[in-house]
């Protein structure tokens, strides 16, 4: 009852105009820059980020809201059609996404990831409003040791249990957490790794890494290998509306997608790619047509995209309840909460009611939204992407440099951008995964200040981190984790196989 | 930059991966060096100085790791680079920062970089694209600034607006 009441304020500040103009205008620009190729969920909440600093922190973040379900749903379309994922997570919807478009069939594509990101997305929204509150109670009690272990949980499963290669996940994460290291110790005052650079003192900002490592790195990538394939962009031909069997096929592939992404995504495991190649080959197994997946079956358009987006409203639960980000577009939503100064986890739901359930319900809004806006203007949106390479990798290097320039304009901090830009383009061409290094900067200083608080409170005595059962137990989970892609080296096929 | 083809059945040491293993080793240095000039004030638990040391213990096991696969030629393999279109999108970098720091505003340094941007990625016409880089910059400079008064630095340019 509790939450329905919470969620009818949140709806109350939802729906004034200022804020559903914000809500309109994130979902519009997200959904914009999202459809570029190459451009992810992750990346368009970056590039964003400089648009909403002078707004009110509520009126950012309902903004912020929108940007995020725009970009994911312009990143499905550029699967779509151009067979050119932005993320993982995509990766099944390109696959039959990318079939149907070249059968002429690329509206019903559209169509049935639009209204299946729809349905997912509305209802992870009512699970995360249900969720939250619950986890809210629970995270109070947490104590710091509880929070360094359930950090160490997130590192391992963001860096090593799902990727290719965990050596190579736990290198990124690494790199990402000796990043968090450099700066002005918060506990003692200390410069760290600063080497006398006065820019330095105040740490690597988590916009600076992430353009730098996504946009920069993207397109000196994507340049370098110019030369092997051109990118086609297929029409979009045909009816753009579903008919009644895509309908049939379409609606339990829905609700299935769902009820993978959304549990998967509110774990502090993290990653929508598990829960988009499970709804995949579930759909695959289950479907009256298996003869059609790999040739363009709505099916393993419908599943995946329900489940990328579910989860991705999954990785809202652990953000705003624990402050946990599993995801490098969690990661960057952090980062703007922290522009406001503020920090999410179980005090905000306390001092902040109206801010955090007005988020909850531009949630909602920004879903119908995206919805009404997206099947009629997709003829704009493909007309995004038929600017011409040159062109948009130009442009997208102006905004991305823009970031940065607005926000402190010094040569050091430029530096350090382009440093990032090449750092992404050698991980990019060596296969190291990107978001391991992007959340290893945002958490690695938060477990180390919990850790510390930790071991100050039980003075010095480190079982302080066995002796709590909660810690003991997450901590014995990270662990088993961490061993398990070296004991089951399977694990680290199943991706392949799927590919 | 490696942009010798590789063979992707070949196993045989994996040069590059070789050189991202000792970079992960001297990055484990600087964080041990780093950390024993950090004086050790705390009374109780950790001080600055552990997480370092921590931190470079790890990089220096993955260092490890990443040398055992590069010797095994256990990783994926790679398809050709073209370096001067990394080149020219860094030299176009190179120049905004310069730009930047020499005071010359927001919409030459961003036109810079888009004119060498367009040229990594093959268009030739260097002059047409400079044009088209004034003007979507300074569009984005009336934008940005003037209407969401973020503060973009200013040059000559910037000035006659």
């Amino acid at each position: 009852m509790e939450t329905f009441a919470a969620l009818a304020h949140g709806m109350a500040v939802a729906v004034q105009p200022m804020n559903l103009l914000y809500a309109l205008v994130g979902v519009f620009l997200g959904t914009a820059v999202g459809v570029l190729p190459g451009i992810g969920p992750a990346l368009t909440v970056a590039l964003l980020l400089p648009v909403t600093y002078k707004l009110d922190p509520g009126g950012s973040l309902i903004m912020f809201a929108g940007i995020y379900y725009g970009g994911m749903y312009g990143g499905s379309t550029t699967a779509i059609l151009i067979n050119t994922p932005g993320e993982s997570a995509s990766m099944a919807t390109a696959l039959e996404g990318n079939k149907m478009a070249r059968a002429g069939r690329g509206g019903p594509a559209l169509a049935t990831a639009a209204i299946g990101s729809f349905v997912a997305g509305t209802l992870a929204t009512i699970g995360l409003a249900f969720l939250a509150p619950w986890l809210v109670d629970f995270a109070v009690r947490f104590g710091p040791e509880d929070y360094f272990a359930l950090m160490c949980v997130a590192f391992v499963t963001v860096s090593a249990t799902f990727g290719n290669s965990p050596v190579r996940g736990l290198t990124s994460l690494f790199i990402g957490l000796t990043l968090g290291l450099i700066g002005i110790d918060k506990l003692t005052g200390q410069a760290r790794l600063a080497f006398g650079i006065p820019e330095l003192l105040d740490g690597v900002e988590v916009t600076t890494l992430a353009v730098g490592l996504f946009a920069l790195g993207e397109a000196l990538y994507v340049a370098s290998r110019r030369h092997h394939a051109e990118e086609k962009i297929e029409p979009v031909r045909g009816s753009l509306w579903m008919t009644m069997e895509d309908w049939k096929r379409s609606w339990k592939a829905w609700l299935r997608g769902t009820m993978f992404g959304f549990p998967i995504g509110a774990l502090p495991a993290g990653g929508a790619e598990i829960p988009t190649f499970l709804s995949y080959s579930t759909e695959k197994r289950l479907s009256k047509h298996p003869e059609e997946f790999g040739r363009g079956a709505i099916e393993g358009v419908a599943g995946p995209e329900a489940a990328n987006n579910a989860s991705a409203a999954g990785t809202l639960v652990p953000l705003l309840t624990l402050g946990l980000p599993t995801s490098a577009t969690a990661a960057m939503m952090l980062a703007g909460f922290q522009q406001y100064g503020l920090n999410p986890g179980p005090l905000l739901f306390a001092e902040r009611p109206d801010l955090v359930w007005g988020l909850i319900a531009s949630l909602f809004i920004a879903n119908v939204m995206l919805l009404v806006l997206n099947l009629p203007l997709v003829g704009l949106w493909v007309k995004l992407l038929a600017i011409p390479q040159p062109w948009l990798y130009a442009g997208i290097l102006v905004f991305a440099t823009m970031g940065t320039i607005a926000a402190k304009p010094s040569v050091v901090e430029l530096s350090m951008l382009a440093g990032f830009g090449v750092l992404g383009f050698l991980m990019r061409r060596f296969d190291f995964p990107i978001a391991p290094v992007v959340v290893g900067l945002i958490l690695g200083p938060i477990a180390e200040s919990q850790l510390r608080r930790a071991l100050a409170i039980s003075l010095g005595d480190p079982l302080v981190l066995l002796q709590s059962p909660m810690s003991a137990t997450l901590l014995g989970i990270a662990l088993i984790a961490l061993l398990a892609p070296f004991v089951l080296k399977g694990l680290g096929r199943f991706r392949a196989s799927e590919d | 930059m490696t942009d010798s083809p590789q063979e992707p059945a070949a196993r045989r040491v994996d040069r590059a991966g070789v050189v991202v293993a000792l970079a992960l080793a001297a990055l484990a240095a600087v964080l041990v060096w780093d950390s024993r000039q950090l004086p050790s004030t705390t009374m109780y638990g950790m001080g600055p100085e552990v997480m370092p040391v921590v931190i470079a213990i790890g990089l220096g096991l993955l260092a490890i790791g990443n040398l055992i696969d590069a010797l095994r030629g256990d990783l994926p393999p790679r398809e050709s680079a073209d370096p001067r279109a990394v080149l020219l999108i860094l030299g176009g970098l190179v120049l905004l920062i310069a730009i930047i720091g020499l005071g010359g505003g927001f919409i030459l340094a961003t036109s810079a970089l888009f004119v060498t941007t367009s040229a990594a990625f093959g268009r030739r016409a260097i002059l047409a694209d400079f044009a088209i880089a004034i003007v979507i910059t300074t569009l984005v400079y009336l934008a940005f600034d003037r209407l969401l008064t973020l503060s973009l630095p200013a040059g000559p340019l910037e000035r006659l607006l």
